[in-house]
């Protein structure tokens, strides 16, 4: 076969493999819809932070706002560490609540931003007062137990 | 006793041999690398091995790929089913291609079809003692038939298993979607929560490139040993397959093991 019509075949080829990657980032993985970029990072601090793990959604009203930066063990006061990304394009007033809920029954786990009421906003490095931890089940039904157990005596 | 030492010098033997070929193939690998830039110097070569190895490999990658889809996107909905999560169908065609089955079957194919052609070639080559002719005119037979070949597997294996990758996902809609009636914003939408780009497709794209190196490395190596018979070539077509193959899967659980902890 002459050489310009093997240059168009293998040209083909390179250009199918190039759509295909493509199609690959754009359609099936996730490089359109991570469309966080600029962040800004603040602390929050939670005594049991159940199966969080870094990169979890951070959701305002349903929304990801932003992703778990890193997650670690304050060995002096012994709670557990949160940094969160949130997006530069959503403020959230110093009084937020952060709380950790799993999506579904058996979900993965993420962090529910709720909105207080204060004037001034949360800036870079801030901390997050205001948290509640991850629902340990083995709690729950212990407490549940407990609490039937004392309503027979 | 005679026949412990026989068993002992069998042994020696046979371990001598893999020792051998373990090393001169690493000579080749390198001699390869050396005489590239001699090769590149004619691209036109490396462009027609591409076509050779790549171009002629699409359409039995294509077809095997929209079938490999379906079948999963068959499978997968009769299991997920039974948990009522079928919309988590996308997911699993796209992260089982992405990540296993296309670099893995794709470079089996690639063994198959291209593998042992390029064994073949070199080995009638050399039956013929065109390789020795090439010599005698100053011509090195690495940089004029081996390298062209090596670059052009090496190119040729990710692109095609970017291909199966994203025409398996194809076969997977096209049952999932068109003929189950999953719903199909929860097939694409599910599939982009949970594959992630650079852990999923890029890990996927580097395990084809290194069983792309395997493969071309292995039927080169293989062709250039043969001994210069019909029996010789026969015999090495068929290790190129044998070895390339088991090669792929050990790789792959290696590559697997420390990329998705």
């Amino acid at each position: 076969m002459e050489r310009a019509k093997i240059d168009i075949w293998v040209g083909i080829l390179v250009a199918l493999g190039i759509a295909a990657l493509f199609a690959l980032a754009t359609k099936v993985g996730n490089l359109t819809s991570n469309d966080i970029r600029e962040t800004y990072t603040v602390l929050a601090h939670f005594e049991n932070i159940g199966g969080l793990k870094p990169r979890a959604p951070i959701k305002g009203a349903g929304v990801v706002v932003g992703r778990v930066k890193t997650i670690v063990f304050d060995t002096e006061a012994y709670h557990a560490v949160v940094e969160l990304d949130i997006d530069k394009r959503y403020v959230f007033p110093k009084d937020t609540f952060a709380n950790i809920y799993t999506s579904g029954l058996l979900g993965e786990q993420y962090i529910g931003l709720e909105a207080g009421g204060d004037e001034k906003n949360l800036l870079a490095g801030d901390l997050i007062t205001h948290t509640q931890d991850a629902v340990v089940l083995e709690k729950l039904i212990s407490q549940f137990l407990y609490s039937k157990a004392s309503e027979e005596e | 006793m005679n026949k412990l030492l026989n068993f002992f010098g069998n042994l020696g033997f046979a371990l001598r041999s893999k020792l051998y070929r373990l090393g001169a193939g690493t000579r080749l690998f390198f001699l390869t690398l050396i005489y590239s830039a001699d090769s590149f110097r004619r691209i036109h070569l490396t462009i027609r091995e591409i076509y050779y190895t790549g171009v002629l490999s699409l359409v039995i990658i294509v077809v095997s790929a929209f079938f490999v889809g379906m079948v999963l996107g068959l499978q997968g909905y009769y299991t997920l089913e039974k948990y009522g999560s079928s919309e988590a169908i996308g997911v699993l065609v796209a992260l089982a291609l992405v990540r296993e089955l296309g670099p893995v079957v794709t470079a089996l194919l690639f063994a198959g079809r291209a593998g042992t052609a390029i064994t073949a070639e070199i080995g009638l080559m050399k039956a013929t003692e065109q390789l020795s002719a090439m010599e005698m005119m100053a011509v090195s037979p690495i940089a004029r038939i081996i390298a062209p070949r090596f670059w052009a597997g090496m190119i040729s294996m990710p692109i095609l298993a970017t291909i199966f990758s994203m025409v398996g996902i194809l076969g997977g809609y096209f049952i999932a979607v068109l003929v189950i009636g999953v719903d199909e914003g929860a097939f694409w939408s599910q599939m982009q929560a949970n594959v992630d780009f650079s852990n999923d497709i890029i890990d996927g794209a580097i395990k084809s490139v290194v069983f792309g190196f395997a493969c071309t490395i292995i039927a080169l190596f293989e062709g250039f040993d043969a001994p210069p018979t019909a029996e010789g070539v026969s015999r090495a077509t068929t290790r190129t397959v044998v070895i390339s193959s088991l090669t792929v899967l050990g790789l792959d659980f290696i590559l697997t093991s420390f990329m998705f902890v």
